[in-house]
């Protein structure tokens, strides 16, 4: 009992681990800290999941309904008409579409610039290495309203204006540098002896990064991808600008600017559905690949 | 921590190897150099040339100097960019946004950090649910909360009206009062898991024997945390505190979503976009880029020498 005591509340409680007297007044203590601190969990579960489940409700609730029961807790009736409706009131099919594509194509272009440069600059000394790190990081930084002017230009003189490719070369300013920066830091922890044993059997340096490094790279690849995908996939302000039609309009542009199915009912019904639709696919992808997720974050952005 | 590849090599061949190394490193970066320059480089060089210049989505344009920002106009008045009061007042509006986002993120980051790193059970459940917010994309957040905030069926303007804090049918937002701390509170609720989670990667790089030998001398834990704790989780918070104003002083696409081009919101990017592509003039809006960016360098600058961070 008492040694379990110290174990489970070591951090809450530290006169327990030198002082035997006081000890029955600090189990006392140490409930109620409990108890406090479990209420604390409930209240930022809560408030990180509210709004989630708002939308998620919302979504259920009949949208002729919405003006009666739009404050209740729980939903008094539930359909899945404002899902249908999402799909078949505007071109939702296609805009899923599009973002797919645009951030697939992004992020699997930006992965293989990434694979070849993390290995130049994680495991190749030269000069200027550091600069050029610090140049990738300051575009990583960008504003992207930095650009929107030229690029604007740029993608029209190239006839991308509206097309897949256009938001592809326009969201590689921001999934390279991210790409590049975050492989680099996992590259550098790759032990050096995999590769100097490949290069004493005679390998070429691409026959090293593809044979033998990039299956070492894989989960990484996998990390950075999906961080990569999910920058791409809730891009706006790019996808507003350089789009003019739904044969190349994302997601966030179209949920940004829902109008509904008709202009009698509430759209926040079919935009909650909607959201929702976007939505669960990303927190499902978060959740299975919660631990690389957090690695991956936090090696793009502490480690450097 | 990375140990050269060649020490075991004889110095004759060192040298020889070192500079092929060299030659297949530029090769191996060629790709990404160049698609960095033609994405990144060549799009920022035209921006800054069309700020100096009068164009439109119809006319090329001509170079005009520094007229996009400040001239003086034929009655003697200065005009431009510089004397826009609206302009200015997207900076206000941006830099509020920003102190406000990011000092209620840091709080509350370190807060929620501080509780998934504590021995208590159910900090695994913790640290999955606040991936929520953050995998929830911007624009579908800002509807979310834009349906909370509705003025008779959003559940926070219910709240606040029964609170007395606002009156019947108003709502945080329609208030211009309170519509910028409206979305600072959206911000805020998006982007703390993502400060959180770096928080907590720098809590749990602090060794414990640290923690131990705090507690044999007997310091409290309030001690503890401003003494052990927050010393060495400054690095972390730095960086955060870097990544997060940057994000924060370019904002567009929450406040764009939910309110517009509403001027009690407007912030600097949304400036830039309303003349850039809005009112198509391509010259003096991407002199408000080019602004923009200024200011945002600024802030790297100041932050980068002044708190000495260093990334490696």
């Amino acid at each position: 009992m008492t040694t379990n005591t110290t174990n489970t509340t070591g951090m809450n409680n530290a006169a327990a681990i030198s002082q035997t007297p006081p000890r029955r007044k600090n189990s006392a203590l140490q409930t109620v800290g409990t108890v406090l601190f479990w209420c604390l969990i409930a209240v930022i579960l809560f408030y990180v999941l509210f709004p989630f489940y708002w939308a998620i409700k919302t979504s259920l609730t009949p949208s002729g309904d919405l003006a009666q029961n739009a404050l209740k807790w729980w939903p008094s009736s539930t359909t899945f008409d404002n899902y249908v409706q999402v799909f078949k009131g505007q071109p939702f099919a296609r805009n899923l579409l599009n973002s797919l594509v645009v951030a697939s194509g992004t992020v699997i272009i930006s992965l293989l610039l990434a694979a070849l440069s993390s290995y130049a600059l994680g495991k190749f000394r030269f000069r200027f290495k550091t600069a050029l790190m610090y140049t990738i990081l300051g575009v990583s930084v960008f504003p992207q309203i930095a650009v929107l002017g030229g690029m604007f230009t740029t993608i029209r003189s190239l006839g991308l204006y509206n097309t897949w490719a256009g938001l592809m070369l326009s969201y590689m300013i921001f999934t390279v540098p991210f790409t590049v920066w975050v492989m680099t830091s996992f590259v550098r922890d790759i032990p050096n002896e995999l590769e100097e044993a490949a290069l004493v059997d005679g390998a070429s340096p691409l026959q090293t990064l593809f044979r033998v490094l990039l299956p070492v790279m894989t989960p990484a690849l996998i990390t950075t991808g999906l961080l990569g995908f999910i920058n791409c996939w809730n891009e706006y302000l790019f996808a507003l600008t350089f789009t003019s039609s739904d044969s190349a309009r994302t997601v966030p542009v179209s949920i940004g600017s829902f109008s509904g199915a008709s202009i009698y009912e509430n759209p926040f019904a079919q935009i909650m559905a909607a959201s929702v639709v976007v939505t669960i696919p990303l927190i499902v992808l978060v959740l299975i690949f919660q631990k690389r997720i957090v690695s991956g974050l936090t090696a793009g952005a502490v480690k450097g | 921590m990375t140990v050269p590849v060649d020490v075991t090599m004889r110095p004759k061949q060192k040298a020889g190897i070192e500079s092929t190394r060299a030659r297949t490193a530029v090769w191996l970066l060629a790709p990404t150099l160049i698609v960095l320059a033609l994405v990144a480089g060549y799009p920022l060089f035209r921006t800054f040339y069309l700020a100096f210049t009068d164009a439109t989505f119809e006319n090329p344009g001509k170079f005009v100097g520094f007229d996009n920002f400040l001239f003086k106009a034929d009655d003697g008045t200065w005009v431009g960019l510089l004397t826009d009061p609206a302009w200015w007042e997207s900076v206000v509006n941006t830099v509020r946004f920003t102190i406000g986002s990011v000092l209620f993120e840091t709080l509350l980051g370190l807060a929620f950090a501080l509780v998934i790193n504590s021995k208590i059970r159910g900090k695994g459940l913790l640290r999955t649910a606040i991936l929520v917010p953050w995998a929830i994309p911007t624009v579908v957040s800002a509807q979310m909360w834009n349906w909370m905030y509705q003025d008779n069926l959003g559940i926070l303007s219910q709240w606040g009206q029964s609170l007395g804090w606002l009156k019947v049918g108003q709502s945080f937002l329609s208030n211009p009062n309170t519509s910028l701390w409206a979305l600072v509170a959206v911000d805020i609720w998006k982007t703390t898991p993502f400060m959180a989670l770096l928080l907590l990667a720098g809590l749990q790089s602090i060794p414990s024997d640290m923690y131990e030998a705090a507690e044999v001398d007997g310091a409290s834990k309030v001690r503890q945390f401003f003494r052990l704790t927050l010393p060495l989780l400054s690095p972390a918070l730095l960086v955060a505190l870097i990544f997060r104003t940057l994000d924060a002083l370019r904002v567009f696409d929450m406040p764009y979503v939910v309110k517009g081009y509403a001027p009690d919101t407007l912030t600097m990017s949304m400036f830039a976009r309303q003349q850039l592509i809005d009112n198509q003039s391509l010259g003096a809006g991407s002199a408000v880029s080019l602004l923009v960016f200024l200011i945002i360098m600024l802030f790297t600058v100041i932050y980068v020498t002044t708190l000495r961070v260093r990334f490696d």
